[in-house]
């Protein structure tokens, strides 16, 4: 009889190859225990975190750990329902309500997590007869969402305007609504969208836009009200999504927009039916890290700062580093070869990062993917840096450094 | 308008050759993920390319029922008499 998992013989033997070549499993990292936002405890060693998407370090704010132990004190640990039926408390409107005003937006919807408000802004917006328009890059949330609908999907090439307006020109579908669904920043290689330019295709074209902000909430902006606000196009952008598992430091997902149908969606969106809703204390903490946000725009500052100060230092070190500065930052190597030893040799050293390999990557190279957070000293990126080149030199990673 | 399965199955192939690590002795009924050790995302890429070669779009849904270069190629034709 055929077994149930052979389907996962190939991957059980990439796994292995993986182990074997590295000496642990890189996707069974345990942070025993969080010491700040900047370090955790891994293989009983203090280890320095730049691949947490933590961006602004709001997982450890004072202000959100408080407002969780008075919301769960005072309103228990669990709403044991869905939002339509017993799920939604006073805190849930109240969070709605503030997301919405910081974005400047009529309304807001809050899922459970990210993947969920991808999963159901796409599948619910997008129907039988229209068409959804996907950067080819898009992170997987969007593409389950996409299989999810029963739309037509076609993917354009990551990034590029021009492409995406070939594509709709394309479709000579005058009868099909069309909505384009690109993100702020990518999360495996930080690069940025040129919404401006996509903005314009979508006036151009008539098609409805929706951006996933996941990384760049809190991060791009004058507000932080991401890529979309950076480019000063918001006004074209009729659905923001995005996350508050990033720069809020907590968990949960978002959908905002000036459309009043977005009250029906929330009676035709099956992840945000069909599972339970956020429990107060996430609630409360993800409202206490936005005002935390909002009062500290140093904070975004800083973090810029500081991935200016790893970007050149990779530079400085003859590394590949994404051509953009963002704070996600992605080391490119050659080979898996390469990246497997390297990556090990990073956390012995005491620096984690993220060990992406193909296909998970958009190029078929491997990718060490950090990402920066407000709180990093400038020490800890000077010493992290002094990791990186001392693991590049010990796994035998070519260098090419440019005159600084 | 003047292609055919096999027209559009043979400037599959040829693009299909273009890159060194595929077998040289491929034919129409191929399997692109079996035979040509294509992953999910090395097919949707390699459609994208031929999308542009004949200026059609195959939506994603449709690729789900694509298994060998003749599928592929059929439902390219199909698409470009509906357009
Ligand atoms: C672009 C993008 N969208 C959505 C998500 C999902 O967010 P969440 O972790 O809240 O499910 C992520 C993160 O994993 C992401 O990178």
């Amino acid at each position: 009889m055929t077994s149930l998992f052979s389907k996962f013989e190939g991957l059980a033997g990439a796994l292995g190859s993986v182990v074997a070549a590295g000496g642990r499993n890189p996707f069974a990292v345990v942070i025993e225990k969080p010491i700040s936002s900047t370090v955790g405890v891994i293989e009983g060693r203090e280890t320095l975190l730049f691949g947490t998407n933590n961006y602004l370090g709001l997982s450890q704010s004072e202000r959100a750990i408080k407002a969780a132990q008075e919301a769960a004190a005072t309103c228990g640990v669990g709403t044991t329902g869905s939002r339509i039926a017993n799920g939604t408390q006073s805190l849930h409107r109240k969070l709605e309500r503030q997301i919405a005003d910081f974005f400047e937006r009529r309304d807001a919807m809050v899922f459970s997590t990210g993947y969920q408000a991808n999963l159901g802004m796409i599948s619910a917006l997008a129907g039988k007869d229209d068409y959804l328009i996907l950067d080819a890059d898009s992170h997987a949330s969007i593409y389950d969402g996409s299989r999810l609908s029963a739309a037509q999907v076609i993917r354009f090439r990551h990034n590029s305007p021009d492409d995406l307006y070939k594509r709709l020109k394309r479709l000579d579908a005058p009868n099909s609504a069309k909505l384009i669904v690109v993100e702020g920043i990518y999360s495996m290689t930080g690069n940025v969208a040129p919404m401006a330019e996509f903005a314009a295709v979508k006036r151009e074209t008539g098609a409805y836009l929706m951006v996933d902000e996941a990384h760049s909430f809190g991060v791009l902006g004058e507000h932080g009200r991401g890529a979309a606000e950076a480019e000063g196009v918001e006004a074209d952008v009729d659905f923001i999504v995005g996350t508050f598992s990033k720069s809020l430091g907590t968990v949960g997902g978002y959908c905002v927009s000036d459309h009043p149908e977005l009250e029906l969606v929330r009676l035709n969106c099956r992840p945000y039916m069909f599972t339970a809703s956020l429990p107060p204390e996430v609630i409360a903490a993800t409202g206490a890290a936005l005002e935390d946000m909002i009062a500290q725009p140093e904070l975004r500052r800083q973090l810029m700062d500081n991935a200016a100060h790893l970007h050149a230092g990779f530079t400085k070190l003859g590394l590949n580093a994404s051509k953009r500065v963002s704070p996600v930052i992605a080391v490119t190597l050659e080979t898996v070869e390469q990246a497997i030893p390297m990556w090990n040799r990073l956390l012995e050293l005491g620096v984690y990062v993220n060990l992406s390999l193909p296909p998970a990557t958009p190029d078929s190279r491997p990718l060490l993917r950090c990402s920066v957070m407000a709180t990093h000293t400038a020490e800890q990126i000077d010493q992290a840096l002094a990791v990186f080149g001392q693991a590049a030199q010990e796994c035998g990673v070519p260098l090419q450094p440019c005159a600084a | 308008m003047s292609e055919t399965v096999e027209s559009v199955s043979a400037l599959i192939i040829q693009k299909l050759l273009a890159n060194p690590k595929v077998p040289r002795d491929i034919d129409g009924n191929c399997k692109i993920m079996e035979d040509l050790a294509f992953d999910s995302l090395a097919v949707m890429n390699f459609v994208m390319e031929v999308e542009d070669s004949l200026d059609v779009s195959v939506p994603l849904d449709k690729l789900a029922d694509i298994r060998t270069i003749n599928d592929l190629a059929a439902c390219i034709v199909d698409l470009k008499n509906k357009g």
